[in-house]
């Protein structure tokens, strides 16, 4: 269900001016002062200046409680970087990372894999799936490592079997799976676990792009029955469009910015943003709960939308008549949308971003 | 520019060197030949050595060699007391669980081959060898693998050390072996274990290496901790490439088993072939042969099947009722033999024996054919091998060649072959000139005609062309040693000897590669007579040319072009096949004939594949040319082989490393040639 940042949920994993560099000194650059002290950028130049790699430089944000956040950015911006950070899979040179408020950075060996064991699951671009493993163990195997016995983590994986779509190929190995089928395989892994936070680090990207489209809508209604807190990273900006409740945008190592997707369509901070966002259709995108205004007066014989339809849908009607009444889930009316309530936000976005940034 | 002149006239000087040695050596001995007095008497320390560590300690090998008999006796005990037909169940049944019924019903061709043939307790001590000795070189492989992929530092103690293990010849191996620990079939099991461990260990880091990072990530998301992750993510996914090691090292050890029973006690398969060779019963030996040939088609088979078998769903439903209806099965045959005694043991009357008929036919045709195969061996000798050993200036006589070589003819050859090389030089590079030179100049002295530091110098020089200093360091050093302890003189006929091999069968070999590279059919034909001849033990292959040629230094030759042609058709064949579609698409679009698309396209790209071709045909032929000892070949190999029959361990060691030196420097030439050759091409393969 996409939400409106009026209603985040509170926080459940954070990361904060989270630093990765590789290279032989790489924690000379952080000894003496906090990551934060100087300005990331001129500070990331000057250790690349040194031969070091940055793949990360400050990197903050929030996942708040049962909404999909969207890290997007070309290849090579530090998106498998930071979602490995998250996990420990790949250690952070500096900064911190809250999970339910305590730093994942201080836990113990022995604490991290209980963690990585209750509260983390994770699916892979290239699906990491075990190959001599057929489907249901494949899907088992986190639970087989906690030590369940068979039986319970069969009837385990079997309800994840189901929830993806892949009843009846249980017993085939992943050799004989197609790509799709291999990624239901890595996701029902992930959630065999019950996890609070999902990562997916371009879960997608390995597909055919009508398969892609498809395992979108899959993911999405997975979404909608679980309530997951989601970092679901891209390369690909419609498809961040597309699930994203809110979004960051990265760029050589660090986050360029961080918003609704309209917020970056109307309100790109940058030209870098603004090279994805142009041709963008955002009537499509921006939602009728995005643009409306407290209700005055009647409502009465006007067309009644729920709230995330799209702007397109009810372009026809402004014309036509005083406006659109949007509802929410159990009939109760949340505002109205007129023409000039529309022209009022596409001109507030423009405003601030300037003439080149219009639709 | 520049650097091409400075490398051409460090060769042109080279050659003149060469030729200035050349007329010198007439004068100075210690040129032609290293004198006796400066051979260092490394052979004699390492004899002292091993004399002093028999003396003291030879108690523990023995006794280790008494304990080790019990599990051999034991295997042996329990493979002969099995009637054959329950053996013989048992055998198809595994085929049938590695690949299915195909190779099951070839595993009772086999093994009923085996028994009909009176071969089928010599078959069950060979067998009863592997069996043992591939766990234990599957498990030390295992372990030292593991070691190597957990620490950097080890794996550069690990590799060479195995590259030496699989290069010193294997008569080598077995003689310290023999010494420590004394006459009998553990010898053997040892030597197979030595030889077949090294497989198992680059394996095993491969496969554990080439595991896919995601996979490991998933493993530790899943909460895996070390041991979880190293026992139930990492082995397994190596499965294929480790069940690969497991194939290879029985292969190895089938082989090693073969070829151990020289030193005799065993009563095996490689023991029958042997004694039969040299009672000139060729009948019986090729009858063992094909029984070693077809086991070792099975084994091979067998294993692969089980190393792909692994991850395909279709095995594992029935599984549990094959294992069902197999313990039914053999529990009812098993009644059925001790009904029945002619199950239990076949009868000595029902053997069918081909073998005296198989004699006479043979010498048959070659009564019939011996001016024609007299014909073959002489032109062979007089044209080819002679020239090459001691040059034109010796080999051509009014015996041989049917004239003299006067003054005339000298000059003659030196002008036309500088023509040549000009001409050469001219059409391609300065480099194919040079070629051409100094293979007029061994051509015309002979590789033993040609002082010994000129020789060293002349492939230094060629190391360092292809990796700088330090190989040519190393190859200097190398030939050194080899000088040092004597064994020049034998090393240049290995040389001489391997190198025609390897020479008509890479240019042989990359003929047939392109023609099955242009033609499916031959494609088709060529690859099963490949798969046969590089899973054949190498003794089984001397046969059929011992029998038609006898034993001598042609027969040797035929043989070690008979293996090592095998890696020379196979990677022309993929080199050519596995170019970039786009390359040749792009080609043809320009308009090249299917000619040139060839010659002027596909075979410079396909070149260092190629090269990675010659790299392994010279191995092979190295391989080869150890075995070759036993009918007739005079090198190093010879050298070792004597001293396994003397007893000598300083002597074969030293002569069994000089083999190991002269393969590593080929190999080390060949293989960085072709990785230079492939990154100036951009065609990384790996
Ligand atoms: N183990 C590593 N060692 C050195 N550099 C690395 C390593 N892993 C990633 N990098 C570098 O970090 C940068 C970010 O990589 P990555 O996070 O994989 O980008 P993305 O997932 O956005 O394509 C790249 O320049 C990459 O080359
Ligand atoms: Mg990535």
């Amino acid at each position: 269900m996409k939400t409106s940042s009026s209603d985040l949920g509170p926080v459940v994993l954070s990361c904060r001016n989270v630093w990765k560099v590789y290279g032989p000194r790489a924690d000379s650059f952080f000894r003496p002062v906090s990551a934060g002290a100087r300005d990331p950028a001129a500070r990331a130049a000057e250790i690349r200046a040194t031969g070091h790699i940055v793949a990360n430089a400050s990197v903050s944000f929030d996942v708040h409680k049962g909404e999909i956040f969207v890290i997007m950015g070309l290849s090579g911006s530090g998106k498998s970087t930071i979602v490995r950070c998250l996990s420990r899979l790949v250690e952070p040179t500096a900064g911190e990372i809250l999970l339910d408020g305590e730093d994942l950075l201080k836990k113990s060996t022995a604490e991290l894999i209980e963690i990585r064991r209750h509260k983390l699951g994770m699916v892979f671009q290239s699906f990491g799936l075990m190959p001599h493993l057929n489907v249901i163990d494949n899907i088992a195997f986190p639970l087989k490592l906690q030590g369940m016995g068979e039986a319970d983590r069969h009837a385990r994986a079997a309800r994840v079997i189901e929830l993806v779509g892949l009843t009846g190929r249980e017993r085939n190995y992943p050799s004989e799976l197609s790509g799709g089928q291999q990624q239901r395989v890595g996701i029902a892994r992930s959630l065999a676990v019950e996890p609070e936070v999902w990562l997916l680090d371009e879960p997608f990207s390995a597909l055919d792009p009508l398969i892609r489209k498809q395992m979108q809508d899959e993911f999405l209604r997975i979404q909608r029955k679980l309530h997951k807190s989601i970092v679901f990273i891209t390369h690909d900006f419609q498809e961040a469009l597309r699930i994203a409740d809110r979004m960051a945008i990265m760029r050589d190592g660090a986050v360029v910015q961080i918003g609704r997707p309209i917020d970056l369509i109307l309100n790109p901070a940058d030209d870098y943003i603004r090279d994805f966002t142009q041709d963008v259709p955002w009537e499509s995108i921006l939602r009728a709960s995005d643009i409306m205004e407290p209700v005055s007066g009647t409502v009465e014989g006007l067309r009644r939308v729920a709230e995330d339809t799209s702007v397109a849908s009810v372009l026809p009607d402004l014309g036509s008549s005083a406006g659109v009444v949007v509802e929410g889930p159990r009939g109760t009316v949340l505002g109205i949308v007129t023409a000039r309530g529309l022209a009022a936000s596409l001109a507030l976005g423009c405003a601030q971003t300037g003439p080149s940034g219009s639709a | 520019m520049a650097q091409v002149d400075r490398c051409t006239a460090l060769w042109i000087g080279a050659i003149a060197i060469t030729l200035i040695g050349v007329l010198l050596q007439g004068r100075l001995d210690w040129l032609a030949r290293y004198p006796e007095a400066w051979v260092l008497p490394v052979a004699d320390v390492v004899n002292a050595v091993s004399n002093w560590v028999v003396r003291h300690f030879a108690w523990i090998f023995q006794g280790m060699s008494a304990l080790l008999e019990y599990p051999i006796r034991a295997v042996q005990k329990g493979l002969h007391a099995l009637p054959w037909s329950v053996a013989m169940l048992l055998f198809c049944i595994l085929a049938y669980a590695a690949s299915g019924w195909r190779l099951a019903l070839f595993t009772l061709g086999a093994s009923a081959y085996m028994l009909t043939i009176g071969y089928w307790d010599a078959g069950m001590n060979t067998l009863s060898l592997v069996a043992i000795s591939v766990p234990s070189a599957i498990l030390v492989g295992f372990a030292i693998g593991v070691w190597g992929f957990r620490s950097a530092r080890a794996e550069r103690v690990i590799m060479p050390t195995l590259d030496v293990l699989q290069t010193v010849p294997t008569f080598a191996y077995l003689l310290p072996i023999l010494m420590l620990f004394g006459f009998g079939t553990v010898v053997g099991l040892i030597a197979s274990i030595l030889y077949s461990f090294p497989p198992m260990v680059r394996n095993t880091i491969l496969g554990l290496r080439r595991v896919a990072p995601e996979v490991i990530e998933s493993g530790l998301m899943a909460g895996a901790t070390r041991r979880q992750l190293f026992w139930q993510v990492r082995v397994p996914s190596a499965r294929r490439q480790l069940m690969l090691g497991v194939n290879q090292a029985t292969m190895a050890s089938l082989s090693m088993v073969i070829i151990a029973s020289v030193i005799g006690g065993t009563a095996d398969l490689g023991w029958e072939v042997l004694s039969t060779i040299r009672k000139a019963q060729f009948g019986e030996s090729l009858l063992v042969g094909l029984v070693i040939a077809l086991m070792a088609m099975v084994i091979d088979r067998v294993t692969i099947g089980f190393a792909g078998a692994s991850d395909r769903s279709g095995k594992t439903a029935p599984r549990n009722s094959l294992w069902l209806f197999a313990g039914m099965a053999i529990v009812l045959i098993y009644g059925a033999c001790l009904m029945l005694p002619l199950l239990y043991d076949w009868p000595a009357a029902y053997r069918i024996n081909p073998a005296p008929l198989m004699n006479e036919a043979l010498s048959g045709f070659i009564t019939a054919f011996r001016t024609q195969i007299e014909a073959i061996k002489t032109a062979a000798f007089y044209f080819v091998m002679l020239p090459a050993r001691i040059g034109l200036q010796g080999a051509v006589s009014p015996f041989t060649w049917g004239f003299a070589l006067t003054p005339g003819h000298q000059i003659a050859y030196a002008l036309g072959m500088i023509a040549l090389a000009l001409w050469s030089a001219r059409r391609w590079t300065p480099k194919a000139g040079i070629a051409v030179l100094i293979f007029a100049v061994i051509y015309f002295f002979g590789l033993t005609g040609l002082p010994w530091p000129t020789l060293i110098l002349i492939l230094v020089l060629l190391s360092h062309g292809i990796g700088g200093a330090a190989m040519a360091l190393g190859t200097a050093l190398g030939l050194l040693f080899i000088v040092v302890t004597g064994n020049w003189p034998a090393a240049v006929l290995s040389i001489y000897l391997c190198g025609i091999a390897v020479a008509i069968a890479f240019t042989l070999g990359s003929a047939i590669g392109i023609w099955a590279a242009q033609n499916d059919r031959v494609s088709a034909i060529v690859r099963p007579i490949n798969d046969t001849l590089q899973t054949m033990p190498l003794f089984v292959i001397l046969i059929p040319f011992v029998m038609i040629f006898k034993i001598g230094d042609f027969t040797a030759l035929l043989a070690i072009i008979a293996y090592a042609i095998v890696p020379a058709i196979r990677y022309t064949e993929h080199g050519l096949r596995d170019l970039p579609e786009t390359v040749i698409e792009a080609a043809r679009m320009i308009g090249t004939t299917p000619r040139q698309l060839l010659w002027q396209v596909k075979i410079p790209l396909a070149l260092p594949i190629m090269m990675l071709g010659l790299n392994q045909t010279i191995l092979y032929g190295i391989a080869m040319l150890v075995i070759a000892a036993l009918v007739g070949a005079n090198g190093l190999e010879q050298t070792v082989y004597i001293a396994l029959t003397d007893g000598n361990v300083g002597q074969g060691l030293i002569a069994g490393l000089a083999m190991a030196i002269i393969a590593i420097i080929a190999d080390r030439m060949t293989s960085g040639w072709s990785r230079r050759r492939q990154a100036t091409l951009g065609l990384d393969s790996q």
